[in-house]
């Protein structure tokens, strides 16, 4: 395939693992966070992490959209779609998060809720010029990639007078949770969660470009490198960052020079901010509640906003004690490190949200690299000789 | 039935214009008008003509195969088939996965009140063409309507008898160390025939179903090496799952060469473009077979001599694995599990 398969060769790929190899001090430890959910499931998915030298780990970060959303957030959705009657719309991921009581949006669909999987917002526009006589709530999620394509449908809705229509909004920004991250304790003062560098976001950078990544790199010396989504990306990002470390340097560099530009996407940039303002603060799952991290609907499309619309009142739950998808998001623990992981949280019943989406640290694990945990069986050799 | 009795019914079927009504089910006139006038002019066999309850079969020697089969195909009319098509091919089969030769199919339908029979007729034309083409005859049914809004237009039950000629063995749970597995074609083609219909989705090449009866590539297979010990069609799951099910029915573990694995460009494009694994998408026309490792030339020789299994390839070794993984050694020279499917990849795709 054409412009894909240029990414993931196997032959670049061992000539960048040599390359790894080669300049990892054997004398030093080497932790990156990679902060996208794409990142993770693309380590996990071409096996990456069997390309490093033991001194060079990946620390899976919270860049997972469903992830990161509250329970209290999907609650609010459930309410939406059980009581109020409406027609919940939403991407396909976030219908099975676990929300109070074992539900989800799966679950309410199968007790008679009108939950329908998306592929875009402007899907679930659709279905409310499709259904005038129904109330049609898009449930909104996702980092800086996805939100202006929300800010679309809601321009359009409110132009088109598509009085039906509403956005429960729950779009996050991703350098508020890089800074949470590297102001926790556990990072600045406690030094319980080693961070040498970041793998920085993808199609993220393509809205919002690379200078805002120059602030962590400045003020907080971590060097960062944007990278793509393709398994090459990923490795060479980590041999950028290598190289880094071992030079003392903390920069943003940009390995997706092929789509990011240090300024970004100023149309979306500007689009956004027509139809969206910070949030004073914003629950996340696993970080807590984070300052001015995520944003809100503003005034003039106060009829397209679910949350005023609906007079919807947000009530914080607390995750299952023994979850601990919130140091997982922090890259303070392991999926295998927690008590549920492969026994009561599994991909088919899960418990935290990291085991919902493909590219949550405990499904990516779990369905790509669970057989990393045992040591019993060694790696059988090649299946096919070629 | 003969042309006196037809004449019983005041007017034909409208064919063209009319639609199935809850009459069509309840067992009165309009109920066998629609069985003569549309099922038995398609499907016509010696078996089914008497339209008795129960069909009486001649059979032969030998041990007796039946599988079952419901299919709720959305859309009904997909690139490459219909549910009508599909419906016999599914049932064929899964009968032919257990090394039988398929012998006799039953169908149920479940109708859905206003449905046009214009389609019900394309759908039964192209049940009957696929039944012929197998040489597997409809010898019994059955038809219900639902009321409107209950359904889904078209609903088709199918199960299929077949005989093992003696000698065969196969099963689930025979898998071994050491053993090759094999495809006989490119995966996914069916689950993303479906998928580009329903989200209205042009590439360049249409990308067609696969369904197809398996019973004939079966049958030189076997002739050719008769030690196989697992054949199953990866049907809703994909090659993925059908290799999980295997690996845990053996007590084995399985190692696969990503590479090896065929996928049309046009497949692997659409996956990619629509976020799936094609090792999860479901196919209708193709077979996994797994085999001892000494027969392995043959087995791939055969199946390749077939224009079925032009495209069949060696694409994994069965290990020895107490926890049954199924794992993969990935293009990029990783390694990674191939876990079961979660949850509902593409909903209502067979």
């Amino acid at each position: 395939m054409k412009f894909v398969d240029e990414f993931r060769d196997a032959e670049l790929a061992r000539g960048l693992a040599a390359a790894i190899a080669r300049e990892a001090d054997p004398a030093r430890r080497y932790h990156f966070m990679e902060f996208c959910g794409g990142h993770t499931h693309a380590i996990s998915r071409y096996g990456v992490t069997d390309l490093l030298p033991p001194n060079v780990r990946m620390i899976h970060g919270p860049g997972c959209p469903v992830c990161v959303l509250p329970i209290g957030r999907i609650d609010l959705a459930i309410g939406l779609a059980l009581s109020r009657g409406v027609i919940l719309c939403s991407y396909g991921d976030t219908l099975r998060v676990p929300a109070s009581e074992g539900r989800s949006l799966l679950k309410a669909k199968a007790e008679g809720a009108d939950v329908r999987m998306v592929y875009s917002a402007a899907d679930a526009l659709r279905i409310a010029r499709a259904n005038p006589d129904r109330e049609v709530v898009f449930l909104a999620i996702g980092f800086e990639t996805t939100t202006p394509p929300t800010a679309l449908v809601l321009r359009e809705a409110h132009a088109g007078q598509v009085a039906n229509f509403s956005v429960l909004c729950n779009h996050v920004l991703t350098p508020a949770a890089i800074v949470n991250i590297l102001e926790s304790p556990e990072v600045r003062s406690l030094g319980t969660v080693p961070l040498d560098g970041f793998v920085g976001p993808a199609h993220v950078s393509t809205v919002i470009g690379t200078e805002p990544y120059e602030f962590f790199a400045q003020e907080y010396r971590k060097p960062v490198v944007i990278a793509g989504f393709e398994p090459l990306d990923v490795m060479q990002a980590i041999l950028m960052l290598v190289r880094q470390v071992n030079e003392r340097r903390s920069q943003v560099e940009n390995q997706f020079s092929r789509v990011v530009n240090r300024a970004g996407n100023l149309k979306a940039q500007a689009l956004v901010a027509e139809v969206f303002e910070l949030r004073r603060e914003f629950e996340w799952r696993g970080l807590g509640t984070v300052p001015y991290s995520a944003l809100r609907i503003r005034e003039a499309f106060a009829a397209h906003d679910a949350e005023r619309k609906f007079s919807l009142v947000y009530q914080p739950v607390a995750d299952n004690k023994a979850c601990e998808c919130g140091a997982i998001l922090r890259g303070i623990k392991r999926p295998v490190e927690c008590k549920l992981f492969g026994g009561a949280c599994t991909p088919e019943t899960p418990m935290g949200s990291c085991m919902v989406s493909s590219e949550g640290a405990c499904a990516a694990h779990y369905s790509y690299g669970r057989f990393r945990d045992r040591e019993a069986v060694p790696a059988p050799a090649a299946a096919v000789q070629p | 039935m003969s042309a006196a009795a037809r004449r019983e019914y005041h007017r034909p079927l409208d064919l063209r214009r009319g639609r199935v009504e809850l009459a069509h089910g309840a067992g009165g006139r309009a109920t066998a008008q629609l069985v003569e006038e549309l099922f038995l002019a398609a499907f016509d066999n010696e078996w089914l003509r008497p339209l008795n309850d129960a069909a009486s079969l001649p059979m032969p020697a030998g041990r007796l195969v039946m599988a079952t089969d419901s299919h709720v195909v959305s859309p009904l009319f997909f690139p490459g088939g219909d549910i009508g098509s599909l419906s016999v091919h599914g049932t064929v089969n899964d009968v032919a996965m257990a090394g039988a030769v398929p012998l006799y199919l039953a169908a149920g339908f479940v109708l859905e009140e206003g449905y046009p029979l214009a389609d019900l007729k394309r759908i039964v034309a192209s049940m009957a063409a696929a039944a012929k083409a197998a040489g597997v005859p409809v010898v019994t049914g059955d038809t219900k309507v639902v009321e409107q809004g209950k359904g889904d237009g078209v609903y088709i039950t199918t199960t299929g008898v077949g005989v093992v000629p003696p000698g065969i063995s196969l099963d689930g749970a025979a898998a071994r160390e050491g053993d090759a597995i094999f495809v006989s074609g490119t995966i996914g083609d069916h689950g993303v025939a479906i998928m580009s219909k329903r989200e209205n989705l042009e590439f360049q090449t249409e990308i067609l179903s696969d369904s197809a009866p398996l019973h004939r590539l079966v049958a030189a297979l076997l002739a050719a090496c008769p030690r196989i010990r697992v054949l199953r069609d990866p049907t809703r799951g994909g090659l993925a799952t059908t290799l999980n099910e295997i690996a845990r029915a053996s007590g084995v573990g399985m190692l696969l060469e990503e590479s090896a694995i065929p996928v049309a460009p046009a497949v692997a494009a659409a996956c990619e473009f629509l976020g799936l694994d094609p090792l999860y998408v479901a196919n209708e026309g193709k077979l996994i077979a797994i085999a001892p490792a000494a027969d392995a030339d043959r087995v791939l020789a055969a199946l390749r001599a077939h224009p079925q299994g032009r495209d069949a390839a060696l694409i994994g070794r069965v290990t020895r694995d107490p926890d049954h993984f199924v794992q993969m050694r990935t293009g990029l020279g990783g390694r990674r599990v191939v876990d079961w499917l979660t949850g509902d990849q593409l909903p209502r795709i067979c």
